[in-house]
């Protein structure tokens, strides 16, 4: 199970992670500890340059020592603490990785339990049922599932209807519906039918069905390195063979510097080694690839599985959104919201009727009817079995539903419908009933007109009702330079009247599939990025054109195929979270690429002095952090330098915290924590692990 | 510090402000190929140089091509540059008779590794002078082979900087241009027409021009006087304008023939900014956006008046060892305190300290004053200048691409902080670009700490030829923390294509001749490959249009940013070499200590 949680469709989460562990659960931290020890690996740790040169440092460091241990050296004290710290730095590093492949792993984990091997009932030629192992199933083979089966693979149902428990993908325990035909066609493996029997195609070969990637997927073993990343490597591995230059060619100069000063010696090869593993962008080359793996791991979090991480860092970069109107802008179904009614009746008789009238419909429409007299009338539901009441349901050829009762035959429905019923029973229509109802339609809503008997009572005001709060995160998206379009079916009309209302940029009414692939790639040959979301076959051209195509786990295979993530919950809202934690994952990375160049700067004002201070006392004036000997100096350098590491680890692991804001004001506010703190941080820092290290007379 | 040298700067920068657009218009017009109004005046000749050498106006090259063609000129210009100084003496225009039997004593040889290096030298923009003009080049070498790479190589930057604007501007595009178009109007429509203005006003001024040989005059003490003399007018303007530096003396613009009055000293330094500040604005006109020009203005101008600050500041103090020694070192009516040693009385310390900072800004390297004379502060200015990578305003095109190498370094580290794949104008900075600016950033950085490096502790063998027996560090006037500055000097300037030097290093050995050569080399064209290709690649994208969610690259905030990258970009790269240079110097100078002529015992 990957996370228990209340789900329904409706939900709007504000920007937060549900969490099923806690992000130091000890069981992760056990086995990360482990690992990392494991990652020393020089095969492994060729992958990380920056981590590879620290390596490479702590090993020669490692021989000085051995060196120095039997050939008796003065600092051998010295030498091994720093080989003990840059093998730490390198385990940190390490431990961070593992940390974040840790929690993907232990959902694998528990994902592979529920791979338990079924048995499958295929059907042969002619009606012939054999049992056979569930890996033994190919593509297009068809099998029978009845309650109470695990369904052995994905496929498509081709006859029947059943209720699935799919909770062990999607951690979500109410049952869903399963039929033949249509969007809900598909199945996944190792879901289980609680109720009737269906026949299944089967779609995947084993070792290729939607739980086997997703346990590939969460556990990060095809997890390749995303394009930012690569190119923030390049950056910080060139950084790192500047800094090799630097540090390589002051052993010249400062063996001229001895013989011309004719004091001191040059700095040995434990302290360039120091001065190099803390110059090198270590902070950022330890925490990269666990950045990457906990930006995924938290797009798992909120029940999306994304196919790769390319697709998450695809998410920040998007421009434009498009988001279907039904159940993702509006609640998906049509509401009461007024009661009009004609000339001479009372708004209060009206919504009487209306609620009689409503009373045994159980359409989300009706109910709201009811609903909306009961708030604004007070008008309570009755017991109207007493009074010989006769219900009269919808249906397509009326286009009218009701009742009759007391001799009265109340009767809500379609205008012309209505009209229809009050002449037959002898009644005159007003005129104000057609314009009403002109003026609903025109403004987006769907009129219903009340009628009881001869008389026209008036109209009800049905309105496609806008989720709460959409407004503010469509603002929000704005802000952050998304702009949102509405996808719709319904007129232009009505479609502006919604846009309007739920404050969306721009909407694409009476869409047809064709349409909405037009849209994305006329807005991808501008040069912008578009997230989608999609569930039916219909979609699947479209989610695989989009640069980031959400598709719902409620679709059909096809679309699930198509798009590059999948929401286990099927909520298309969840489209925003996603852009959420794409930008948020590229912003940590920013944010620690920054503060670990900044902090170089006091590096060098503790490592210089520290190097030269025999050679040129005067050089004395550049520890302004008055560290109390060159050993301390370098060592406490070296040993922030490995904690801020560890010290990161959360920060890596959560991401930078982010609110919507325009990219000046982010900008604005990340540098000055991330770059003007990341030059200060380390002033205080390396100056109280000297004063530690004089206390404990270490050096 | 005075009122009077504030006004002089001043002076100097409302002046280029005021330039900035008015040029930085005609260039746009001129690149875009969208008529300028010299073209009734020009374009006939312009027409008449694509007939002569078969170039086809409307046909752009790829950037590999237009890379190829830039590195076929170069090496064939440079092959014909070391001809013509190694069969001077068989050649006309040679009054003095350099370079032949009868040359006049003192005259020095032309040996293949100088010629080599100066060849490099003027090729690459650089004009690092091992040599002493007036005694090694003859006219026509002055003439046909240096003053005409003043042209060249400045256009050829010029060339290089538009290619890479292309490349922004342009979109879903494969070429950026034409080389040898942008090459031939760069020379015809800029550099000549402002070089010919720019000579004729300082001959007003008496920079002198004509073809005499060595004038012999007799003191006012009765001492004998050699005077050299020569065509100075014609190639000083471009010197400056092409962010040349190469003097036409050995004194460079100290020289009373080449910098006469404080008026010619002020329009020699105005014509090093003129170009490079102009493009910024071209390059804002070409991207459609000038305000995007201007933040790359300001984040000179900030880091242009920090050095000066620096360095006037310093100079102005002076040694406080002299001052101990009860030498008057205030500024008052009579006298200009401070640090005078190697600085021309006519021009005083305020534009002697601006000179050094603008020089160095630029990859220009023609200096008035002796760098070497300077202050440790006052000189350390000059040589970050020239490590940062020369992009404060910067050398003809070379400034605009290298301030623009570092925009898209600084756009990738902090443009991921707004949670989108960094966009620098719309075009989205990724694994290609970051590649390119890291190898040249890696090459710069590489050229110049290795050799300078190798120089601080290498030996020569007794019978080596290659230079002098022993340390490498014997070819420097001093020793001590200073004379690290002065190797370090030299190998930054070759790298930088500044040209300017330190001095104090005895360079014209076969050693230092082909290190800084190859230097040079490197320094240039492993710097404009990757920029070209990175030109390629842009061009080829997409535009993203900007949204509340594109990075501003036109605010105080990004200006201030970009300032950041390349002071620590640089400050971290060199900051150890540095404070073993310089800043201990002057740390030490503080404390009353001073490195002269230190011999080096360890070493023999």
């Amino acid at each position: 199970m990957i996370v228990t949680q209340e789900s329904s469709p409706v939900t709007l989460m504000p920007l937060k992670r549900r969490r099923a562990r806690p992000l130091f659960d000890p069981p992760i931290v056990r086995r990360a500890v482990r690992d990392s020890f494991a990652k020393l690996n020089p095969a492994h740790m060729l992958k990380n340059p920056v981590m590879f040169v620290v390596e490479v440092g702590a090993a020669l460091t490692t021989g000085l020592a051995v060196r120095d241990a039997f050939g008796g050296a003065a600092d051998l004290v010295f030498t091994l603490q720093i080989t003990l710290w840059l093998w730490f730095t390198v385990l940190f590093a390490n431990l961070a990785e593992a940390m974040a492949e840790g929690r993907g792993k232990a959902q694998a984990d528990t994902l592979r339990k529920t791979k338990t091997e079924t048995v499958a009932r295929r059907c042969k030629s002619g009606n012939r049922v054999e049992e056979v192992a569930a890996s033994q199933l190919r593509q297009g083979d068809v099998v029978i599932c009845e309650a109470g089966n695990l369904i052995p693979g994905d496929g498509d149902v081709i006859e029947g209807i059943a209720s699935v428990d799919e909770s062990a993908i999607t951690g979500e325990s109410a049952p869903v519906i399963r039929e033949s035909g249509g969007d809900r066609s598909a199945v996944t493996g190792g879901t289980k039918v609680l109720s009737d029997c269906i026949r299944v195609r089967i779609t995947s070969n084993p070792g290729e069905t939607f739980l086997d990637r997703m346990i590939a997927l969460v556990e990060g073993a095809q997890r390749q390195k995303t394009p930012n990343e690569i190119a923030l490597n390049i950056v910080i591995a060139g950084l790192t063979l500047v800094f090799l230059l630097a540090v390589v060619t002051l052993l010249p100069f400062a063996q001229y510097s001895v013989a011309s000063a004719g004091a001191g010696r040059a700095p040995s090869v434990t302290v360039l080694v120091s001065l190099l593993v803390c110059l090198i962008p270590t902070t950022i080359g330890g925490l990269l690839s666990a950045i990457g793996i906990a930006g995924m791991d938290r797009v798992m979090q909120h029940n999306v599985l994304a196919m790769s991480g390319k697709a998450v860092e695809a998410a920040g970069d998007v421009n434009t959104l498009l988001l279907d109107k039904t159940g993702t802008i509006t609640m998906g179904n049509r509401q009461a919201v007024e009661f009009i009614p004609v000339d001479g009746i009372e708004e209060a008789e009206l919504a009487d009727a209306a609620q009689l009238s409503s009373l045994a419909d159980e359409t989300p429409e009706g109910r709201s009817i009811v609903v909306l007299a009961k708030e604004k009338y007070r008008l309570r539901g009755r017991e109207v079995a007493e009074h010989e009441a006769h219900f009269i349901a919808f249906s397509a050829q009326t286009r009218m539903s009701g009742v009759d009762l007391d001799h009265r035959s109340v009767r809500k429905g379609a205008t012309e419908s209505v009209a229809e019923f009050v002449r037959g029973n002898g009644g005159i229509i007003p005129r104000e009933l057609v314009e009403i109802s002109d003026r609903i339609s025109n403004s987006g809503g769907t009129p219903l007109a009340v009628a009881d008997g001869p008389r026209v009572l008036g109209v009800i005001h049905l309105k496609d009702v806008v989720k709460g709060g959409m407004r503010e995160r469509f603002d929000h998206l704005r802000a952050m330079g998304i702009r949102t379009v509405m996808i719709t079916g319904d007129n232009p009309l009505t479609a502006a009247a919604i846009a309007a209302e739920a404050g969306v940029d721009d909407f694409l009414a009476q869409a047809t599939p064709r349409d909405k692939m037009d849209l994305i790639k006329k807005e991808q040959a501008g040069g912008r990025l578009v997230a989608m979301t999609g569930d039916g076959t219909n979609d699947a051209p479209a989610l695989a054109q989009a640069d980031v195509g959400l598709a719902m786990n409620t679709g059909t295979m096809a679309a699930k195929e198509a798009g590059n993530m999948v929401d286990l919950d099927s909520n298309p809202t969840k489209l925003i979270e996603v852009v959420a934690i794409g930008k948020q994952l590229l912003m940590t990375r920013g944010a620690l690429t920054t503060f670990s160049i900044a902090n170089d700067v006091a590096k060098y004002f503790a490592i210089l002095p520290a190097m030269f201070m025999v050679t040129y006392p005067v050089l004395g004036k550049l520890n302004i952090m008055g560290l109390h000997s060159p050993e301390s100096a370098i060592l406490a350098s070296v040993i922030f330098n490995a904690l801020i590491i560890i010290a990161l680890v959360p920060l890596a692991l959560r991401g930078v915290s982010y609110r919507p804001m325009n990219a000046a004001a982010l900008l604005g506010r990340n540098l000055l924590v991330y770059g003007v703190g990341g030059i200060i941080a380390p002033f205080p820092g390396i100056w109280l692990i000297d004063r530690l290290l004089g206390l404990l007379h270490l050096a | 510090m005075t009122a009077n040298g504030w006004l002089q700067i001043a002076v100097f920068f409302l002046v280029i402000l005021a330039l900035t657009k008015p040029l930085g218009i005609f260039m746009e017009k001129l690149f875009e190929g969208r008529g300028t109004r010299l073209d009734p005046l020009l374009r006939p000749i312009e027409r008449g140089i694509y007939r002569f050498c078969g170039i086809r106006e409307d046909r752009e090259q790829r950037w590999t091509e237009y890379a190829i063609s830039l590195l076929v000129f170069s090496a064939v210009t440079l092959l014909v540059t070391y001809l013509i100084q190694r069969l001077q003496g068989w050649l006309p225009l040679n009054p003095q008779g350099l370079g032949t039997a009868h040359a006049a004593q003192g005259a020095a040889a032309m040996t293949p590794d100088l010629a080599f290096n100066t060849a490099v030298s003027f090729t690459t923009n650089t004009n690092w002078q091992s040599y002493v003009p007036e005694t090694t080049m003859s006219y026509l070498t002055q003439m046909l082979a240096l003053a005409t790479h003043n042209f060249f190589s400045a256009a050829a930057g010029i060339a290089v900087a538009i290619a890479l604007v292309r490349g922004f501007a342009r979109h879903s595009a494969e070429a950026i241009g034409n080389f040898w178009v942008d090459l031939v109007r760069a020379t015809v429509y800029v550099l000549l027409p402002l070089s010919v203005a720019g000579a004729l006003l300082l001959v007003s001024q008496g920079v002198i021009q004509n073809f005499h040989g060595y004038t012999a005059a007799t003191t006012l003490e009765g001492g004998a006087q050699t005077i050299a003399q020569g065509p100075v007018a014609s190639q000083e303007a471009v010197k400056m304008l092409g962010t040349n530096g190469g003097g036409f003396f050995n004194a460079n613009s100290a020289h009373p023939f080449e910098n006469p009055t404080p008026l010619s000293n002020l329009l020699e330094t105005l014509f090093i900014f003129l170009i490079p500040a102009g493009l910024t604005y071209t390059f804002g006109r070409m991207v459609k956006d000038t305000r995007q020009g201007w933040a790359l203005f300001a984040a000179m101008s900030v880091l242009f008046f920090a050095g000066v600050l620096v360095t006037y500041a310093s100079e102005q103090a002076g040694n406080p060892m002299l001052a101990g020694l009860g030498v008057q070192s205030q500024a008052s009516a009579s006298q200009p305190g401070g640090n005078m040693e190697g600085k021309e009385a006519r021009f005083g310390i305020p534009a002697s300290a601006l000179f050094a900072v603008v020089t160095t800004d630029a990859s220009c390297g023609a200096v008035n004053s002796m760098h070497d004379s300077f202050t440790p502060l006052g000189g350390l200015v000059p040589l970050i200048n020239i490590e940062l990578g020369e992009v404060i305003f910067g050398g003809v095109g070379a400034g605009l691409y290298g301030m623009l190498m570092f925009a898209i370094l600084a756009v990738f580290i902090a443009g991921l902080m707004v949670g989108r794949t960094p966009e620098y104008l719309g075009k989205k900075i990724e694994q290609k670009e970051v590649k390119m600016v890291m190898l040249a950033v890696l090459t710069l950085a590489a050229s110049i700490l290795l050799f300078s490096g190798a120089g601080a502790i290498i030996q020569f063998a007794k019978n080596s030829w290659v230079n002098p027996p022993g340390p490498a560090v014997a070819n420097l006037n001093n020793g001590g923390p200073h004379g690290l500055s002065e190797i370090l000097y030299a190998y930054s300037s070759g790298t930088g294509n500044n040209g300017s030097a330190f001095a104090g290093l005895n360079a014209n050995t076969p050693w230092f001749n082909t290190t800084i050569a190859v230097a040079m080399w490197v320094g240039r064209f492993l710097m404009i490959i990757p920029l070209l290709a990175v030109a390629g690649s842009l061009a080829r994208k997409k535009v993203v249009p900007a949204s509340a969610g594109t990075l501003p690259t036109h605010g105080s905030l990004f200006v201030g940013l970009l300032v950041a990258v390349v002071v620590i970009v640089g400050a971290l790269t060199f900051f150890p070499a540095l404070a073993l240079g310089p800043l201990v110097e002057h740390l030490l100078m503080q404390q009353h200590k001073l490195f002269s002529m230190v011999m080096f015992g360890w070493w023999s």
